[in-house]
Formats: C-alpha cells, sequence, structure tokens
C-alpha cells in the first residue's frame, strides 16, 4: 500500500519559490487500478514524480508499505518496488531498446523483451536492436517507455498519459495489458489519463486540480458528467459551466 | 616476440587474441617484429624511411589487414605508411596504436598515414588508439591521416580513443573525387588533464561526392578538446558535419566549425552541440534501479559507442 500524508511540493523556479502541490492525501492499495485525471497544469504528473522522489516532498509523508519513503532518493525507491513510465521519454543516443529493457527487468527477472514489446503494440523484430535516438517517433518512443515499465516487478507503477501519440490499434492492446497486469500481479497501477477507455479500468479516479486533489470518485459518476457535459455543452475546450473545473478533458 | 603485455595491447586496439590470420604488420617499439602477406596483399618495408607499403590488389574481396603498432618503453617512433587500395577492392585495415609506459620519459608515436583508395574500391579504416602504464612519461599519440577517394571509391573510417592518451593531435586530410563517398566516426574520452585535438579537413572536389563526419566526445576533469572539422564544396556535393560532445567536471571543448562552398550545388551542414548529460536521461535509469554514477556511464558508454 502506498499512502501520501499531507503531501507538499515547492519548487525553486525562475521567479522565486512555487508551490505545485499541497496537501496531497492518497491510500492506495495493492492490486487496483487509479486512474488521475484533471485539468493540464493541475498537479498530475508531480505527484508521480513526488511518489517517484523526483520532486522532493517539503511537506507530508509518503509511506510504501508502512515503511517512510519520503526522503529516499529515486534509486533507492525503485529499487524498493516504484516505477515511472514518463510523461515525455528521453531519447538516449547509442542506448538500444533491448539494453533498455534488460536493464529494466534487472538480472533476476526472466522477460521476454518480444513479449513486452508485443503488449505495447511494437513488433520486436523491428525494435530489439534500434538505438532509442532522434529517428524514434514521439508515439514509438512513449511505447518503448511503457514496456520498460512493464519489465519490472513493481508495487506501484505510474503511466504518465500512456495513450498519448498510439494508434488505435495498439490502445486496445494496452488497456488490455493494463488488465493482465491487474489480473496477474499485485501491483498498485496508476495512470495518469483523459481517456475514456482508460477511465473505464478504474477502481477509482483520483481528480487533481491546483495542486491538490479536489475529488475521489468513480468511473461511473465521471463517465456520466462527461455524459451530461457532452449533451449541455457544445464548447468543452473553455467553459465556465458549473462542474467543468472538475471535469476538464481538455 | 610478444610477451603478454603486448598481447593485452593488441586485445585493446586491434580486438586480436594472438597472431592475426591474413596479411598483417606488428611494430613494436619502432621495428617490425612480425609480418604475413597473402596473395592479394603485400606488405613491403619502405626503403628511403621508416614505414611500410601496402598493396592491396584490384578486385580483392573480403580481406582485412592489421597493422598495429606498440610501444612498451618510452622512446619517439615515427613511421610513414602508404596505402595502395587496388580498383573495385573490398577490404577492413585496422590500425591502432597501443602504448605501455611504466618509465618516466615520454612515449611518443607519431604516424603518417596516406591512402589511395582507387575507383571502385571501398575500405574501411579502424584506428584505436590506448594507452596504459603508471610512469610519469608522457604517452602521445600524432597521426596524420590523408586519403584520396578516386571515381565511386568508399572510405569509412572509425577513428576511437578511449583511454590513456595524455596528448594528441590528429590531423586527417581527404579528398574526394566524383560519386566518392566517405563515412566518419570519431569517438573520444579525455580525462585527467590529457589534451586532444582533431582536425578533419574533406574537400569534396568531384561531382556528386559526399561525405559525413560524425564526432561524438566526452570530456571529464580538467581535460582539453579542440576540433576543427573543416568541409569544403568545389562541385555539386553533400557534406554533412555533426559534432557532439558532453562535458563534466572542469574540462574544457571547443568545436570550431567550418563549411565553405565553392559551387553553387554544394551542399553543406554543420552541426555541433556541447553540453552536460541530459538530467532526464540520468533521472530515467535512476528511476529504474541504477545508482547516478552507473547511470551515468551507462549513457557515457552508448554515446561513445
Ligand atoms: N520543474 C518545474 N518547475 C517549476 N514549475 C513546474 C515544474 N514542473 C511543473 N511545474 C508546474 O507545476 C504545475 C503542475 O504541473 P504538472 O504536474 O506537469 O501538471 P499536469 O501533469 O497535471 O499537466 C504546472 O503549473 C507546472 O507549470
Ligand atoms: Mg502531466
Amino acid at each position: 500500500m502506498l499512502e501520501l500524508i499531507n503531501v507538499g511540493v515547492t519548487l525553486d523556479g525562475e521567479d522565486g519559490k512555487v508551490e505545485i502541490l499541497k496537501n496531497i492525501n492518497l491510500k492506495l492499495d495493492n492490486k487496483k487500478i487509479y486512474v488521475m485525471t484533471g485539468p493540464n497544469g493541475g498537479g498530475k504528473s508531480s505527484v508521480a514524480k513526488a511518489i517517484m522522489g523526483i520532486f522532493n516532498p517539503t511537506s507530508g509523508k509518503i509511506l510504501l508499505d508502512g515503511v517512510d519513503i519520503t526522503h529516499k532518493p529515486i534509486t533507492e525507491r525503485a529499487q524498493l518496488g516504484v516505477g515511472y513510465a514518463f510523461q515525455q521519454p528521453p531519447r538516449f543516443k547509442g542506448l538500444k531498446v533491448h539494453e533498455l529493457l534488460e536493464l529494466s527487468a534487472g538480472k533476476t527477472h526472466a522477460c521476454s523483451a518480444c513479449d513486452l514489446l508485443y503488449d505495447v503494440g511494437l513488433c520486436a523484430q523491428d525494435y530489439l536492436n534500434r538505438e532509442i535516438n532522434t529517428t524514434f517517433s514521439g508515439g514509438e518512443l512513449k511505447r518503448v517507455e511503457i514496456a520498460s515499465i512493464l519489465a519490472r516487478d513493481l508495487k506501484v507503477a505510474l503511466f504518465d498519459e500512456p495513450e498519448a501519440g498510439i494508434d488505435l490499434w495498439s490502445f486496445q492492446r494496452l488497456t488490455e495489458t493494463f488488465e493482465n497486469m491487474n489480473r496477474n500481479t499485485d501491483t498498485t497501477i496508476v495512470i495518469i489519463s483523459h481517456q475514456e477507455r482508460i477511465l473505464r479500468l478504474a477502481d477509482e479516479v483520483i481528480m487533481i486540480a491546483d495542486g491538490t486533489v479536489s475529488e475521489i470518485t468513480s468511473q461511473e459518476k465521471v463517465l456520466s458528467t462527461i455524459e451530461q457535459f457532452d449533451k449541455n455543452c457544445r464548447c468543452a475546450a473553455d467553459c465556465d459551466r458549473e462542474g467543468y473545473r472538475n471535469v476538464n478533458f481538455a | 616476440m610478444l610477451t603478454s603485455l603486448d598481447k593485452n595491447l593488441l586485445k585493446e586496439i586491434a580486438d586480436i587474441d594472438d597472431i592475426p590470420k591474413g596479411a598483417f604488420n606488428i611494430r613494436k617499439n619502432g621495428q617490425g617484429i612480425e609480418r604475413n602477406v597473402t596473395e592479394n596483399i603485400n606488405i613491403v618495408t619502405k626503403t628511403d624511411k621508416p614505414g611500410i607499403d601496402i598493396i592491396i590488389k584490384p578486385h580483392t574481396k573480403d580481406e582485412n589487414v592489421f597493422i598495429p603498432v606498440i610501444l612498451s618503453e618510452g622512446m619517439d617512433d615515427l613511421v610513414y605508411n602508404t596505402f595502395e587500395i587496388g580498383e573495385y577492392a573490398d577490404v577492413e585495415i585496422v590500425a591502432g596504436c597501443g602504448i605501455h609506459n611504466e618509465s618516466d620519459q615520454k612515449a611518443q608515436h607519431d604516424g603518417v598515414h596516406e591512402f589511395f583508395v582507387r575507383k571502385g574500391a571501398r575500405m574501411k579504416y579502424v584506428e584505436k588508439h590506448y594507452g596504459e602504464g603508471d610512469g610519469k612519461g608522457g604517452r602521445i599519440l600524432n597521426p596524420k591521416t590523408i586519403i584520396e577517394v578516386e571515381e565511386d571509391g568508399v572510405a569509412e573510417l572509425e577513428m576511437v580513443q578511449i583511454k590513456g592518451v595524455d596528448e594528441t593531435v590528429r590531423d586527417t586530410e581527404v579528398k574526394l573525387h566524383k560519386n566518392a563517398r566517405l563515412i566518419v566516426s570519431e569517438r573520444m574520452l579525455t580525462y585527467l588533464d590529457q589534451v586532444a585535438e582533431s582536425n578533419i579537413t574533406v574537400e569534396l572536389v568531384g561531382d556528386n561526392s559526399t561525405a559525413q563526419v560524425i564526432s561524438r566526445s566526452v570530456a571529464q576533469d580538467d581535460s582539453k578538446q579542440i576540433f576543427h572539422l573543416n568541409m569544403r564544396g568545389h562541385a555539386e556535393c553533400r557534406g554533412h558535419i555533426q559534432c557532439d560532445s558532453i562535458i563534466m567536471h572542469n574540462a574544457q571543448v571547443s568545436s570550431i566549425p567550418e563549411i565553405t562552398a565553392f559551387h553553387g550545388d554544394a551542399q553543406l551542414v554543420h552541426e555541433a552541440a556541447i553540453g552536460k548529460i541530459a538530467s532526464d536521461q540520468l533521472i530515467k535509469l535512476m528511476s529504474l534501479g541504477l545508482t547516478e554514477k552507473e547511470a551515468e556511464d551507462k549513457i557515457l558508454e552508448g554515446f561513445l559507442k
């Protein structure tokens, strides 16, 4: 179980300090899928980074199975079983897909790189020996990134907008992959997404806005709000109607 | 005779465990010590100055030539080698210099290599430089490489310096005739207070000649690197230089581009970048469980591969 208690993150920005997260309280159970959603800039990626240790909490506590990991470095959290698929993964000159997957899987985990790539809709033959350099498209890069997280044995797996740049067919595979992971492991799965198909996987939906948790709700409630919203309003992109604050799928 | 130390050096620079098969010439401490020639590849000692002529018959295919140089003591070694790659031959030449210097006297090897890649021939030239030993004497390597590629010829150069060379100035001059092609890939790592300079000048004189120079380097500690990569287009031609450096600690890197077109249809591009290791790359690998040091090593290893 992963617990965030009153977590706040303040960063030193160019114009002084910026508070990007405040009073985040979450209790995330094993073997559940949580979908985190909310307006752009609301703080979703920042929550994931605080859990991974990329952002250091300036207040509050993070507990993993009761162990305080609030101030543990990234490497140590990774070794304890936290994994994060970046929203914008980096490219690596000279590092091949199979090398990255081997790094992620570690020595103990006997994984098949081919299956991993298949799970994200990539053909292993075409990709295993390719360098993750500028010849990779955004969508290809995202899928390798997701595969690098699937390769690991994790207590907590965070996926940041995994659907970005992915075609429909692969998207179908990807949702099945999340379902399988949920069925076959005890991993706590957190998916940051705006996609209805992903929302439908959620045991709980966490709404993040203005740097904090605005609501924890069910997929039914979110989906019906969207439906209602679509009926009432044709200008979802920039609308001040009541209820919009909670369900901005821009 | 080859000692185990020599064999280790040979392994580092030419990736060979023992006396290679095919044509080779091993030079140690200023003298040729082992040589083999084949039906298609002849090696002859020069009579007017130190060095050898390597003559590869036209249409020779799938053969290798090894011409490593090793120094195991402090000394000044100077050598002139000339390579004649006959028409339509296709060969790989593995050169390289390894220095093991335990003395406090400098060990220096200056080599002048001249290549004639004849019509339609294809040559891959691999040159690795490596130094070791605890002596205070410097390990110094100054190679000069001059290449002329005739019509339809291809020259592919791989120049690598990863470890233990205190000072180097490498000069490379290439002339490309009609339809000739050049691919250069240079890899360099310097550390402590090593100094390295690489000057590459490519003259594209024939129509439809193409050249691609990719240089990647890592400068650590207090080391210094200077790159002058220069392309001159005298005909309808295409040239691309890409010079990428990772800088760490208190190192210094200068990358000085020069492209000159003497012809309206010359297309030349130069890209140069110097920067530290991208922090998102480090964070990504650390989030897979690597320590910061392991992540750094992995990134540099890939970059210099
Ligand atoms: N490294 C940073 N430095 C300063 N501000 C940041 C940094 N990263 C994110 N922010 C700010 O924090 C807020 C939340 O960002 P983010 O977590 O990326 O939102 P989301 O993922 O929900 O779109 C935004 O206003 C963003 O500009
Ligand atoms: Mg985000």
